[in-house]
């Protein structure tokens, strides 16, 4: 029986797409399992809020549905949701963007970073990617047909994007660029003049770029300048956020895609024919959090301004050298004085001290020599898991 | 300064167990500042008292409480503070409000019976002078008292590590 099944089996993998075959496994997910094999543990390793969606939020979302808002809406979203969402961008940033045809409400920020890429990309076009990063950008760009090419940062140039070396790696066959500012995960962010270089490079080689700023609202230092804010920038960019981290609503699934409306539209064919709509009573809580919820953002974010600062300094103070995020939930901290790799460091740790932090490989070939730790995580514990990760730092 | 102040007492008012070198983390200041600060506040009486939230039917302890609206006279000269005076000395009085509109007083009070309470409000306070009239009500359930849910809320699992 057992060699029938195994002859099925492998029968069956080998209807799987070469494509997807290759894709390589995500490294978190690897780790997650270790994670969970392991008891009691601290995790640092979360990527989402450790706050619960604000009541008013959620409160709204149940009149809605007593209410019986569960049809469908427009494949772009609630129309009023697309109307309060343009006001807010332009009150928060100084966007313009036309409710009717240059946003689309996605399936959080991640399903609006695919449609972006499927919508551009041909067979073999290059795509520029600012690494360490939100590990799916590159299996995503596969997926789409496309050849990612990282673009490293370093940690002695504060995480910068350096144009010298992204010049080196364009082609004739580069179509974009992405970029995530504050960074996941490493909660660098791009001032103005860096977006300003960029905005000349991406003009010069006519490239798009893809702007993630789902991490805008945790902006610590400064304010944070939305890349379509920039005149010459907005033609070129398709800016994608979403309601997870600004509004601690990452199970709600809703972010958005903005941009030019002829490739909005194009976008919006693919999310039509798979998606159809975002979920509609996500879309109903989100009109509330947009109309009500800057208090929460400012309340939220004052809480992981405490964090951060505390994990920094902690993690400095033991030596492991880390920059001042400016933004984001993440401490991306420098571990070669241990001389471990990331990996080593992480498994480590986990098994000997129960903490849970995310290797830096897992971002990327820039990653190593770091580990990825996560302030989303109430004060009591960021307490308890420094004080494991200092007790193995000195062993 | 007035801001670190006002974070400081955010910070006690949920959690007035946390040590100094605690409180210095969560305000990214230094213990000793810390420890200043909490003499000013306690000087000026900004902070007046720490106290614990307690639940004592947790233990199977039987608790009356009873909230109380009282009419009184001012006096000349005095207005509501003499007599409110008067009332919140009684130890078995919690706490004391003057109010808007219907009544002039709110009055919390806790005791280990009913008739307690109504031993209280009929020899003590309806015979005081100046107030004219009360009115007792019980209370029946408590579910939440100074921001705390008294069932606790549900704690909802994140996936342990996630992108």
């Amino acid at each position: 029986m057992s060699s029938e099944n195994m002859q099925q089996g492998s029968s069956l993998t080998r209807k799987i797409s070469r494509r997807v075959a290759e894709l390589p496994p995500s490294g978190i997910r690897r780790f997650f399992e270790l994670v969970l094999a392991t008891e009691g543990v601290i995790s640092l390793g979360v990527g989402e809020p450790d706050f619960v969606t604000p009541w008013n939020i959620r409160e709204e979302a149940v009149f809605q549905l007593e209410k019986g808002r569960t049809s469908y809406t427009s494949n772009y979203g609630l129309k009023e949701l697309r109307c309060e969402l343009a006001a807010w961008l332009e009150r928060r940033y100084s966007l313009q963007y036309d409710p009717d045809s240059e946003i689309v409400i996605t399936v959080g920020g991640s399903e609006a970073i695919d449609i972006a890429l499927r919508a551009i990309l041909e067979p073999g076009d290059e795509v520029l990617i600012v690494e360490p990063c939100y590990v799916s950008y590159a299996p995503v760009v596969i997926l789409a047909g496309g050849t990612p090419r990282y673009i490293a940062t370093k940690q002695e140039e504060g995480f910068r994007l350096n144009i010298a070396r992204l010049r080196e790696s364009v082609t004739p066959r580069t179509k974009a660029l992405i970029i995530n500012y504050p960074n996941n995960p490493t909660g660098a962010t791009f001032r103005y003049d860096d977006l300003e270089s960029l905005c000349r490079f991406a003009g010069e080689h006519d490239l798009l770029i893809l702007s993630d700023e789902i991490y805008a609202e945790l902006t610590y230092e400064g304010v944070h300048v939305s890349l379509a804010a920039l005149p010459e920038a907005k033609e070129r960019t398709l800016l994608v956020s979403g309601f997870s981290k600004a509004f601690a609503m990452t199970g709600w699934r809703l972010g958005y895609l903005c941009g030019p409306a002829e490739l909005i539209a194009a976008m919006v064919k693919i999310h039509q024919y798979t998606i159809l709509c975002a979920p509609t009573i996500s879309q109903y809580a989100a009109i509330e959090a947009l109309r009500n919820g800057d208090a929460d953002i400012e309340a939220m974010r004052e809480e992981y301004r405490a964090r951060r600062n505390f994990i920094v300094k902690s993690f400095n103070e033991m030596g492991l050298r880390t920059l001042m995020p400016e933004g984001a939930f993440y401490a991306f901290a420098n571990i070669e004085s241990t001389g471990m790799t990331s990996e080593e460091f992480c498994t480590r740790l986990l098994r000997e001290q129960r903490v849970a932090v995310v290797p830096g490989t897992a971002f990327g070939p820039s990653g190593e020599g770091f580990i990825r730790a996560s302030y989303a995580s109430s004060f009591e514990k960021l307490e308890r898991a420094v004080e494991g990760i200092a007790r193995f730092v000195r062993k | 300064m007035k801001n670190i102040k006002k974070k400081l007492m955010a910070i006690l008012r949920e959690n007035a167990r946390l040590t100094s070198s605690q409180l210095a983390a969560r305000l990214s200041i230094s213990t000793e500042q810390v420890e200043q600060l909490l003499a000013e506040l306690e000087a000026s009486r900004a902070i007046y008292g720490y106290k614990t939230l307690i639940n004592p039917e947790a233990l199977g302890e039987e608790i009356v409480e009873a909230v109380i609206e009282v009419h009184v006279t001012p006096t000349r000269g005095e207005g509501f503070d003499g007599i409110a005076k008067r009332i919140y000395r009684f130890p078995e009085v919690r706490s004391l409000y003057l109010m808007s509109g219907g009544s002039d007083f709110l009055l919390f009070m806790e005791a280990q019976s009913l008739k307690e309470i109504a031993k209280f409000v009929t020899e003590k306070l309806a015979t005081m002078d100046g107030v004219q009239e009360t009115q007792t009500h019980f209370l029946l359930k408590k579910y939440k008292q100074d921001g705390v849910p008294l069932d606790g809320e549900d704690s909802v699992e994140r996936l342990p590590v996630t992108p």
